[in-house]
């Protein structure tokens, strides 16, 4: 597995370099590798159906618990399944679809790094590695929703996936690293068996929060819903990957996987099922006034995510049941109508549902694709959706709270979703031919095996599935509930009460498409798409941070110099003072004086030119003072041992006094510029540094120094510096380098200086 | 000694920062100067200070042996020195050059490049 997701990064990576050489045939080329990988794991299927489970693991931060371990059970080889097949569709299609776009090579990249951290985030066992899987799909998602730059929609769009998908993978960070400390293990399988421990944890609470935050921005439940219709702004093949077959799905595979190990409680199970019962239910009334293609489509995906994790919040065996089919059926489906929609807006030039009609004749083969996609859809028999609707229902009649209501709001969302289906993949191709931009034709070869392969397949799982999903499914309700449930799936249960539903929501559906208009017309009287509007939020939060930032940053970036250093200043003080006195206290001090009559002297002298140069109003005063400082502080070296600092400060000192007085000679008046306040205020904190340092300096000297380096120039100095004086030798010797630095810093002041001298500025420059 | 040579420290600290909180540009410069007088003397003195005894290795002598000035502060300051001059001395010809062309010795009117703009998007 690890071998697969690593040849999966390289083979993205090269994408481009290759795509440039076989630009025809890409499409193929690029369809082998997802192709590859589903291979790869329908041959381990035997092996997963026949109830054992694939670990592998390589350390990556084994002392913090951190490893690359994978794990290949029914629910992982399901989502893999999904993830490849799709895929191969997909890429295929794309070969044909983005022929005419630039930076194709690019696109390629994107997608492949995305199907490749998909298929890591569905086999990881460790929780960092799912993590870093988990980001790795929200970063990809956002550089092919904005693909399209140059537009600004695209742009936005996949800045607010981006920030709600990223924020919410922050939250989900937070919940795993809280499960961790809870747990003991970042290992998911090592949760299985300290389910009770976890659940009776004071953190509990915090960790679902914080796990079904990132799980519902993900898969876009209320109220994150809003940036999925967005992120229809993607080039189609991405919409039909991404945004409506595998990536949305992250959320809900998230709870599914965590649901053995940290569900079955109320707040866990309660907050499921309300977040997933809503967001149904609301996505789709909103899918019924659109009418372009794709957010019809998105709309409906939406009320599908809703109703999957619905189904995990009521949590029953036939619940899961229904989950697990549902999640395949709408995957097949879904896929191919939006590669139908891709194909329409190819062909005729419009995505605009109005705008298609009688396109049965032009377009034979995509409408055998999208027929079959929408009977799916509608829950018409036998294809494999009605099965997954007959399941949904079924298990909705056994909730023991609020049964009448949940199956009131799943038959009236499933209307909707009937009508969107019939707006979408039947009424273009009947009814009489309408004038399109482009004259409509058949898509090329590349574009149509996709859809028809998807919706064959959901064909083929709908009359035998037994043969294609009822393994896998044992097997994924075991890694969802731990038990194995044992039941079988068919398609044909008889004629009873679910039936009945079936028929009902097929007619409802029917009949809201027919008098969609008039219903159109009440709805827009309650103007009821304002109120479930949160992306008004978004846009405000969004607003409020930006506006924070520059009022912060206007508070700290205020131009001032001093404020900044005060800040810098205040901020020093306080933390290593408090260090500090923490460690050592004001506890012994050396303060004995040894003090001579001649370095008192020179003490005071330095004292009282410091305090000159502060008070003085004139400038050339406060030059001199400095240089008596200056001085004085050279014969404290001259006292104390260090006849070359003496030396140097002399030097230096005549220097800075000469170049003082040349530069400043005509320079403005020496001018107060501070008022009395503030010089009080700065008086108090530099006093306060002062003090700070004296502290600092009678703290150190107050303890013992042992100097190995001292012992070791006073022997190497002669001996293998050949010189007498060690601090000469230290110097251009062993510090040379140091040195030769130091020179250069010289060299490179001297230019500066010279160059700031000799540049004349012209009039206009000033 | 070492008493002094810690007030003196805490006084050249506080001149420093004192005059590097001022408005005038020459001020700051001149704080600037006392800022690298304290930091030298600080090493200096936390460098432990001996009176008298170079770091000098006798003629008639292959190595040096206690008591003497610990010769690796003196290096580090000297250094210390050298590179504040060349700060210094740029810092004085930058004002100078900043004073020709802005008209002012007033930081607070040479703030305009900090100012966050309104209108920029």
């Amino acid at each position: 597995m690890l071998n697969l997701i690593i040849i999966g990064f390289f083979a993205s990576a090269f994408a481009p370099l290759i795509y440039k050489r076989t630009k025809k045939y890409f499409g193929w080329i690029a369809a082998s590798f997802p192709l590859y990988m589903f291979i790869s794991f329908i041959l381990k299927y035997n092996e997963i159906a026949s109830g054992k489970i694939i670990k592998e693991a390589i350390s990556w931060i084994p002392s913090l618990g951190i490893n690359f371990s994978f794990l290949l059970d029914g629910l992982s080889l399901t989502f893999v399944l999904i993830i490849t097949l799709i895929g191969t569709a997909v890429f295929l299609y794309a070969g044909s679809y983005m022929k005419n776009y630039e930076h194709t090579g690019r696109f390629y990249l994107y997608i492949g790094v995305f199907m490749t951290s998909m298929i890591g985030l569905v086999l990881s066992d460790n929780m960092i590695t799912l993590f870093v899987f988990w980001e790795l799909t929200s970063i990809s998602s956002y550089l092919l929703i904005g693909f399209n730059h140059h537009k600004e929609s695209s742009r936005k769009s996949a800045l607010q996936a981006l920030l709600v998908t990223g924020g919410g993978g922050l939250a989900l960070m937070a919940g795993l690293i809280l499960l961790a400390q809870v747990s003991g293990s970042f290992e998911i399988s090592a949760l299985y068996d300290i389910h009770d421990k976890i659940v009776s944890s004071k953190l509990y609470p915090a960790v679902v929060i914080l796990i079904l935050l990132g799980a519902f921005t993900k898969s876009a439940q209320f109220p994150f819903h809003f940036w999925l219709p967005n992120a229809m702004e993607a080039p189609t093949p991405v919409s039909a990957y991404l945004h409506s077959a595998t990536m949305v799905k992250a959320g809900i595979y998230l709870i599914a996987r965590f649901n053995h190990a940290i569900g079955g409680t109320v707040i866990w199970q309660d907050t499921i099922l309300i977040a997933g019962t809503i967001t149904m239910f609301i996505a789709a009334l909103l899918a019924f006034n659109q009418t372009d293609l794709k957010k019809l489509l998105a709309y409906s995906t939406l009320s599908v995510l809703g109703t999957l994790t619905m189904l995990l919040g009521i949590g029953s065996n036939l619940a899961i049941k229904a989950f697990f089919i549902f999640l395949v059926a709408h995957s097949l489906y879904k896929g191919t109508l939006f590669l139908v929609a891709g194909i329409f807006d190819h062909k005729t030039g419009t995505r605009n549902v109005s705008m298609l009609g009688g396109l049965k004749k032009l377009l034979p083969v995509t409408m055998t694709a999208a027929l079959l996609a929408s009977f799916s859809m509608m829950g018409i028999i036998p294809l494999v959706g009605f099965i997954g609707k007959e399941t949904v229902y079924s298990s909705i009649l056994e909730v023991e709270n609020f049964r009448f209501l949940l199956l009131a709001l799943a038959v009236i969302s499933n209307a909707f979703v009937v009508m969107v289906t019939i707006l979408v993949g039947i009424k273009p191709f009947f009814g009489k031919l309408l004038p399109t931009l482009k004259p409509p034709q058949e898509a090329p070869v590349k574009m149509l095996i996709g859809p028809i392969l998807l919706a064959v397949f959901g064909l083929l799982t709908g009359l035998f599935p037994n043969v294609f999903i009822q393994k896998l499914l044992d097997r994924s309700t075991i890694s969802i509930l731990a038990e194995e449930l044992g039941i079988t799936v068919k398609l044909w249960h008889g004629f009873n009460y679910v039936l009945l539903l079936s028929f009902v929501t097929l007619l409802l559906g029917i009949g809201l498409y027919y008098f969609r208009k008039q219903i159109l017309q009440i709805l827009e009287n309650l103007s009821l798409s304002n109120y479930l509007k949160p992306s008004f939020w978004y846009e405000r939060i969004l607003n409020g941070t930006l506006s924070f930032a520059s009022l912060q940053t206007k508070i700290l970036q205020n131009g001032y110099l001093r404020y900044y250093i005060i800040f810098i200043i205040i901020t020093t003080l306080g933390l290593t003072g408090y260090t500090l006195f923490k460690i050592s206290g004001i506890g012994s001090l050396d303060i004995t004086t040894d003090l001579t009559i001649y370095e008192l002297i020179i003490g005071i002298i330095i004292i009282a030119s410091t305090f000159l140069v502060i008070t003085s109003v004139s400038r050339l005063k406060a030059i001199v003072a400095i240089g008596v400082v200056g001085f004085c502080i050279g014969i404290i070296f001259i006292l104390y041992s260090a006849p070359d600092l003496a030396l140097t400060t002399f030097a230096i000192e005549t220097l800075t006094v000469i170049l003082f007085v040349l530069v400043l000679y005509r320079l403005p008046k020496y001018l107060q510029f501070s008022n009395p306040g503030s010089k009080i205020r700065d008086a108090i904190i530099a006093a306060s540094v002062g003090i700070f340092m004296t502290m600092i300096v009678l703290l150190v000297t107050a303890g013992e120094m042992q100097s190995e380096l001292k012992k070791y120039f006073a022997e190497a100095s002669l001996a293998e510096g050949k010189g007498r004086n060690i601090v000469n030798v230290i110097l251009v010797d062993f510090r040379a380098i140091d040195t030769l630095g130091e020179i250069t810093v010289l060299a490179v002041a001297a230019i500066g200086v010279y160059a700031l001298l000799k540049l004349r500025l012209k009039e206009g420059d000033k | 000694m070492t008493f002094l040579l810690a007030i003196l420290v805490g006084v050249l600290y506080s001149a420093g920062i004192y005059m590097i909180l001022r408005r005038s540009l020459v001020k700051v410069i001149i704080g600037l100067i006392f800022l690298g007088y304290a930091a030298n003397l600080l090493i200096f003195a936390i460098g432990r200070i001996t009176k008298g005894i170079p770091a000098f290795i006798p003629a008639d002598s292959e190595k040096l042996v206690e008591p003497f000035a610990d010769p690796l502060p003196q290096a580090l300051i000297l250094t210390a020195i050298v590179i504040g001059f060349g700060v210094q001395a740029f810092a004085i010809v930058l004002f100078k050059r900043a004073y020709q062309t802005v008209g002012t010795d007033d930081l607070d009117e040479m703030k305009s490049t900090d100012e966050l703009k309104e209108d920029k998007q």
